[in-house]
């Protein structure tokens, strides 16, 4: 192709967008509000409750999740340095832009996994576009999505979606497409319908399975922190950021410290979750 | 003898017993069946389908009655097409040819929505690898079926104790099935079959996947709830020695083909084919042929009388007992059948000579 007919489709492309954006960006803003007003009220609620309450109710959240006092331990260890070194703030802006992208991520994905795993076809067709979507270098999600929806909160939590939805759909396919066929028949057999089969018995055999997907979707979302924050997201990003461009060494070790801090917490949390779901499997007669 | 069939005095259940009848059923695998269907009609092997057309003969103009509140045992080799078949009766499989009726109803009529009506009233099936849901415990794998119905839940955990109760797994109602051991998980696997309380009951190699005398056991329960429930049972195995046990009608299936079917006594007396006579020459036929078989004729004589189901081993150790080499085959009511001699009866139980084909026998054998 020669440089002049690639000028022309650049431009073409860019035009059309353009044009796309002004036709349609006020409608997809309304669309996306809602996100942004559940981004916003849970920052108001993590940043603005007073901490040891927080702390409390995240530690009980571990501890539901995990069972493990090891990890309820480590995440008070953790939360409590993050807030003597004076970030608790920009953390719980980014744990609250976790938990949104995350539960947007699952409420998207979820159903998207589970119809690609009653279709060959469809597996086919979204297996590269979801290989194209983990492998392309996330700046490029920012591009389209600064360009319609502009700078702030929520086109930063969309560009984060985008980046970390791939491992639920992948892994609820995964997990649905593994299910025992004997069970399924089982099921069948005694005159399950669709939805018995799928709430009774795919989604829970595959939940362990899930339970993978959603742990790599939070941590693809927590390395999308830092590059979200370049069109606005508050939280740990921004700092990282400003030690960036004013070469702050201390700055951005300790944020980036914290950013690892949480991502453990999730990892380890979430990862002895789905151990848990597995009991009834390790449970093997003698 | 369809007719005689139908009432069965050992049963005392409030089911209703249901006949299944098999008629002229093919099924082929793979994308177009249909398109194979004329030339499988008109007898092209299942090597030629696979070799020419890459589909696979699943069966053939498959015809069975099964009598109502019977065991009908199918049996063939791995791959005969076992499976395919009994999966039929509930559709599980779809055929691509010929007529499927339980009772009165056409399966083939039925919309989904009466289908699975029809699964959950009519069959319930036991696995051979159990296929217990592995996230449920056993009180929960037992309800599954009247769950899908929609029973409550007091209802059905009332239901589900008395068959765990029933097939001696008190206690382990809580447990998960990979806490369970085989035998203990198959038990979990009937009872799941049993709380439906459907007329018919589907075994696909129920009891193969255990060992040897656990496997009995489980005969032996499985033939102790029919006395009391009279269950119409399509029971799938390669094993020659449970078939004889368990059923009171035989088909034998290769290639998809019903080769022969009959009472056990039957298939062994008259074998209708070199590849059945092979098969059968290994049992133990004092255990298996009855006097019935071999009553003569004639005038009552002098010697013990033998019950007609009396197996010929029991036959001739009375006889021995007696001193007497006659006897007189009565039937339960004590009316004359026929007499049999003690030499006929040792000369039933030697199995047949090898065919002339096969290598000279050790004679000292
Ligand atoms: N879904 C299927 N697709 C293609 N071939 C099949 C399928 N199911 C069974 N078959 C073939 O049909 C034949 C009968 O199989 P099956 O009924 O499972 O035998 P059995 O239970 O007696 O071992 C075998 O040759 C098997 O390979
Ligand atoms: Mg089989």
């Amino acid at each position: 192709m020669n440089s002049d007919t690639l000028r022309q489709l650049r431009r073409f492309v860019d035009m059309e967008f353009r044009s796309f954006t002004r036709e349609y960006g006020g409608m997809l803003e309304k669309l996306f509000e809602p996100l942004g007003d559940f981004l916003l009220f849970s920052e108001r609620l993590l940043t603005q409750s007073p901490w040891p309450m927080v702390l409390a109710a995240i530690l009980f959240a571990v501890w539901v999740t995990s069972r493990s006092l090891k990890i309820v331990l480590g995440t008070a260890a953790t939360l409590l340095l993050i807030g003597y070194f004076g970030m608790w703030q920009d953390t719980m802006r980014t744990l609250a832009m976790i938990v949104a992208s995350t539960l947007t991520a699952l409420t998207l994905g979820l159903p998207i996994g589970i119809v690609m795993s009653r279709s060959d076809r469809l597996q086919r067709w979204l297996t590269p576009a979801l290989d194209v979507m983990q492998t392309m270098p996330s700046f490029v999600y920012l591009i389209p999505v600064v360009m319609i929806l502009g700078i702030g909160r929520v086109p930063g939590l969309l560009a984060v979606v985008v980046y970390a939805i791939p491992p639920i759909i992948r892994f609820t396919n995964l997990g649905i497409r593994l299910v025992a066929k004997d069970v399924l028949e089982a099921a069948e057999a005694f005159g399950a319908n669709g939805l018995q089969k799928l709430f009774q018995v795919q989604l829970p055999l595959a939940l362990p399975t899930i339970m993978g997907g959603v742990n790599q979707t939070i941590m693809m979302a927590l390395s999308m922190v830092v590059i979200a924050s370049m069109i606005g997201v508050p939280g740990l990003g921004q700092p990282v950021l400003k030690a960036i461009s004013n070469q702050y060494f201390t700055q951005g070790v300790l944020n980036g410290l914290a950013i690892v801090g949480i991502a453990i917490v999730f990892d380890r949390a979430s990862q002895a979750y789905g151990k848990r779901l597995q009991r009834h499997l390790e449970a093997t007669h003698e | 003898m369809n007719s005689a069939a139908t009432i069965t005095p050992t049963a005392s259940t409030e089911t209703p017993q249901v006949g299944i009848s098999l008629r002229n059923l093919y099924k082929i695998f793979g994308p177009t069946p249909e398109k194979f269907i004329g030339a499988v009609r008109e007898g092209m092997t299942k090597q030629e389908l696979l070799d020419k057309h890459n589909h696979v003969l699943g069966l053939r103009d498959v015809n069975i009655d099964m009598r109502p509140g019977g065991i009908q045992v199918v049996m063939g080799l791995s791959g005969s097409g076992k499976s395919t078949l009994i999966r039929h009766i509930n559709r599980l499989i779809e055929p691509t040819a010929g007529e499927i009726s339980v009772g009165d109803v056409n399966v083939l009529e039925l919309g989904s929505r009466a289908l699975r009506k029809f699964r959950g009233e009519m069959t319930s099936m036991v696995f051979q690898k159990f296929a217990l849901f592995p996230h449920y415990t056993i009180l929960e794998n037992t309800e599954y079926g009247l769950r899908v119905k929609g029973i409550s839940r007091k209802k059905r955990h009332e239901e589900a104790m008395r068959w765990i109760e029933r097939v001696g797994l008190s206690g382990y109602e809580k447990k998960y099935p990979n806490q369970l051991s085989g035998g203990m998980q198959q038990r979990v696997g009937l009872a799941r079959a049993l709380a439906n309380e459907t007329p018919i009951l589907l075994m696909d190699e129920a009891f193969s996947a255990l060992d040897p005398l656990i496997r009995t056991d489980m005969q032996t329960i499985l033939l102790d709830l029919q006395q009391d429930l009279g269950k119409t049972i399509v029971f799938i195995t390669h094993d020659l020695d449970e078939a004889l046990r368990l059923g009171d009608r035989i088909a034998i299936l290769r290639d998809g083909e019903v080769i022969q079917q009959g009472t056990g006594q039957e298939i062994i007396l008259s074998p209708a084919d070199a590849y059945i006579a092979n098969f059968v020459k290994n049992v133990n036929r004092g255990r298996v042929i009855r006097c019935r078989a071999l009553a003569q004729p004639g005038e009552a004589i002098d010697g013990p009388n033998l019950n007609a189901n009396t197996v010929l081993e029991d036959a001739a150790r009375i006889m021995n007992a007696e001193g007497k080499d006659q006897a007189n085959v009565v039937t339960k009511r004590g009316r004359l059948i026929g007499t049999v001699a003690l030499s006929a009866i040792i000369g039933a139980m030697i199995p047949p000579q090898d065919p002339p084909q096969d290598p000279p026998q050790d004679p000292g054998s």
